[in-house]
């Protein structure tokens, strides 16, 4: 706009011009994005004052101010008046493992890192030597299984010393696992052509809908027991697998049923047209298709139900923030709710932060070029 | 497409008879969308089907692949009737192409694998075999070398031109256009003519549902004018053009002709 210097060239020979100058550079977007209109430069100011009033003392009470060191909350205000992070070094452990036996906790850590190398194949296509290893992932939830609650050869450990970080993995992954091909099939029943599958999966789906997690955990609980023959001993902790899990599911098939409808009917007819059987045209077509759409929904679905196993406490299992509810109860640390609840959250933000950015990373890898 | 004539010495009729409608009618809901459709069909014939939209042209060549379900009558497919014994519409599908208006190609799946995946999947072809017959009819449609590239990253053209080397992937002995070349930029559609016409030329039976008249001059031994859900007048493509014999048909051919 500033200089017009105008150059003629003959119609059709005119070359693609670099932009004009103002127009990139890291100046021009920060002045674009920080003081492009008049809104935006009092924001920005507001938003430099609110840091500088909040950041400074954020930091003291976090970092500055804070001791690791000491034996009680007493032994931390008598060093410095931030935040007694000594709570979470006692208690670290415990945050864990909750009541599992120490000599045998070597087991669960193996399982832990056992399941990085299963998701790890589960999840990056690059992985080396994928396809052979993909046997692996199925055989690890019975390897993990036979680690945590022992058996054939491994001292057996009740499922009620099950607590803490390690609850809260066992159900928020059996869930996640599960709920995704349960609700993939519900999805499909819901949207079949014959009617009698298709009111069994509204109505399951509604019914699990409709009523509160907290409701089912309670039944699972307490109401199970009638259903079920007397002197049949149904594992809480597997009941409240099952229940999480049928929960996540209904909210999984209606997000993918979603993704379903997105699909254009040409794709059905297509795959239909080229002689495909219903379930290779599901497999190798629609849901290849319609899982891409859902993964936003599918992940947020993930990420509600990690968060949903701190519900569990409500019926006595004691996830990780369960367990370290305790520890405030204890006359030793009494008092110091915020340590407590912010090393909770940053567990929580880290598994949940991790879920979301593979979400966004599968979504880049599976972009295939402009719809059409 | 060029204006000049083309080799038709490719294009022979024969006696055999590879589908045949009699009697067929079919309803959406209460709406009759096809009356009594008679038509029978020799291997090698080029047959374009034309009418105002909404006739049930398109309807039609879906129920000879049952994409549409027909409620009476009969239709035999290469001797095979159309009933609801999934066996049977399964045997048919695999000699049956059939070429979508919005090409209907699968995006996730780069072109290559568009071409293979039913031959390895229906016909149990092994995956080499499979991707040489793919580069085999890619080559045929003049874009092999798009075959690692995903639909979206084609043009109109190219992508219509995929659809029909996915469809010979099978090698139909029938082939269904079903307005191929309707979604088309202009100057994409001698491109997928061309395409069409060398098909014709090879001998394989079409049916074609096009506003191409050009087309169906060149290259089909027999037009048919649907309205109203029934076939109101077929003749050789000259003598439909020239002669037309239902007012129907007059008033159909002046509106896409003159203007």
């Amino acid at each position: 706009m500033t200089d017009v210097t105008e150059q003629n060239y003959p119609p059709g020979k005119h070359p693609s011009l670099p932009p004009p100058r103002n127009m990139t550079g890291w100046h021009v977007w920060i002045w674009k994005n920080f003081f492009g209109s008049i809104t935006n430069t009092v924001l920005t100011f507001l938003s430099i004052f609110l840091i500088w009033q909040i950041v400074p003392g954020a930091l003291d009470f976090l970092v500055f101010d804070s001791v690791v060191n000491a034996g009680s909350r007493a032994e931390c205000r008598e060093i410095a008046d931030g935040a007694c992070w000594a709570v979470i070094v006692e208690r670290f452990e415990q945050s864990i493992f909750a009541f599992y036996p120490e000599e045998e906790r070597w087991r669960v850590i193996l399982a832990f890192i056992l399941l990085f190398p299963t998701v790890g194949i589960l999840l990056f296509d690059g992985f080396p030597a994928r396809a052979k290893l993909m046997k692996f992932t199925i055989a690890y939830p019975f390897i993990a299984g036979w680690l945590i609650v022992g058996g054939w050869g491994l001292e057996p450990v009740s499922t009620d010393k099950f607590g803490g970080v390690m609850l809260t993995l066992i159900i928020g992954v059996t869930g996640i696992t599960l709920s995704l091909p349960i609700g993939i099939l519900l999805a499909l029943g819901r949207i079949s052509k014959l009617p009698a599958m298709r009111i069994v999966c509204v109505a399951f789906i509604e019914f699990i809908r409709g009523v509160p997690l907290i409701t089912l955990l309670f039944v699972a609980s307490t109401m199970l027991n009638y259903f079920l023959p007397p002197g049949v001993q149904f594992d809480l902790l597997l009941r409240v697998l099952i229940m999480v899990t049928l929960f996540a599911s209904a909210y999984m098939a209606e997000v993918i049923r979603g993704g379903l409808q997105a699909i254009p009917k040409g794709q059905y007819e297509a795959a239909d047209a080229m002689g495909l059987k219903y379930w290779q045209s599901m497999r190798l077509i629609i849901l290849p298709q319609a899982l891409k759409i859902s993964i936003p929904g599918i992940v947020n679905t993930f990420i509600g139900l990690y968060k949903d196993t701190t519900l569990v406490i409500i019926i006595g299992l004691l996830d990780v923030l369960g367990i370290m509810k305790t520890a405030l109860a204890d006359p030793k640390w009494n008092g110091l709710p915020e340590e407590v609840y912010i090393y909770t959250a940053i567990f929580f933000f880290v598994s949940c932060f991790a879920m979301s950015r593979y979400s966004l990373y599968l979504e880049k890898k599976l972009h295939t070029g402009h719809k059409r | 497409m060029s204006e000049a004539a083309i080799d038709t010495s490719g294009m022979k009729v024969t006696d055999e008879v590879v589908i045949e409608i009699q009697h067929m009618h079919k309803w959406y809901g209460e709406f009759h969308v096809l009356k009594n459709v008679n038509l029978t069909v020799n291997r090698g014939e080029r047959i374009v089907i034309c009418g105002p939209s909404g006739s049930g042209k398109s309807t039609m060549i879906r129920c000879i692949n049952r994409l549409e379900e027909h409620q009476q009558g009969h239709i035999l497919v290469d001797g095979i009737e159309l009933t609801n014994d999934l066996k049977n519409i399964d045997a048919i599908r695999r000699e049956v192409g059939m070429v979508f208006q919005h090409f209907n190609l699968f995006p996730h799946l780069t072109v290559l694998e568009n071409c293979t995946l039913a031959p390895i999947w229906v016909r149990q072809t092994p995956k080499k075999d499979a991707e040489e017959q793919a580069m085999h009819f890619l080559s045929k449609v003049k874009i092999p070398d798009q075959a690692h590239k995903y639909p979206g990253q084609l043009s109109g053209g190219q992508q219509q031109r995929v659809a029909i080397a996915r469809s010979l992937c099978m090698n139909p002995r029938i082939m269904l256009f079903d307005e191929p070349t309707s979604a088309l930029d202009p100057e994409m559609i001698s491109e997928v003519l061309d395409t069409m016409i060398e098909l014709a030329q090879e001998g394989m039976t079409m049916l074609c549902v096009t506003h191409e008249m050009g087309f169906a001059r060149k290259v089909a031994n027999r037009v048919i004018f649907m309205d109203g859900g029934e076939i109101i007048e077929q003749n050789e493509p000259e003598e439909f053009f020239t002669n037309p014999q239902s007012e129907r048909t007059k008033l159909f051919l002046s509106q896409i002709l003159n203007h």
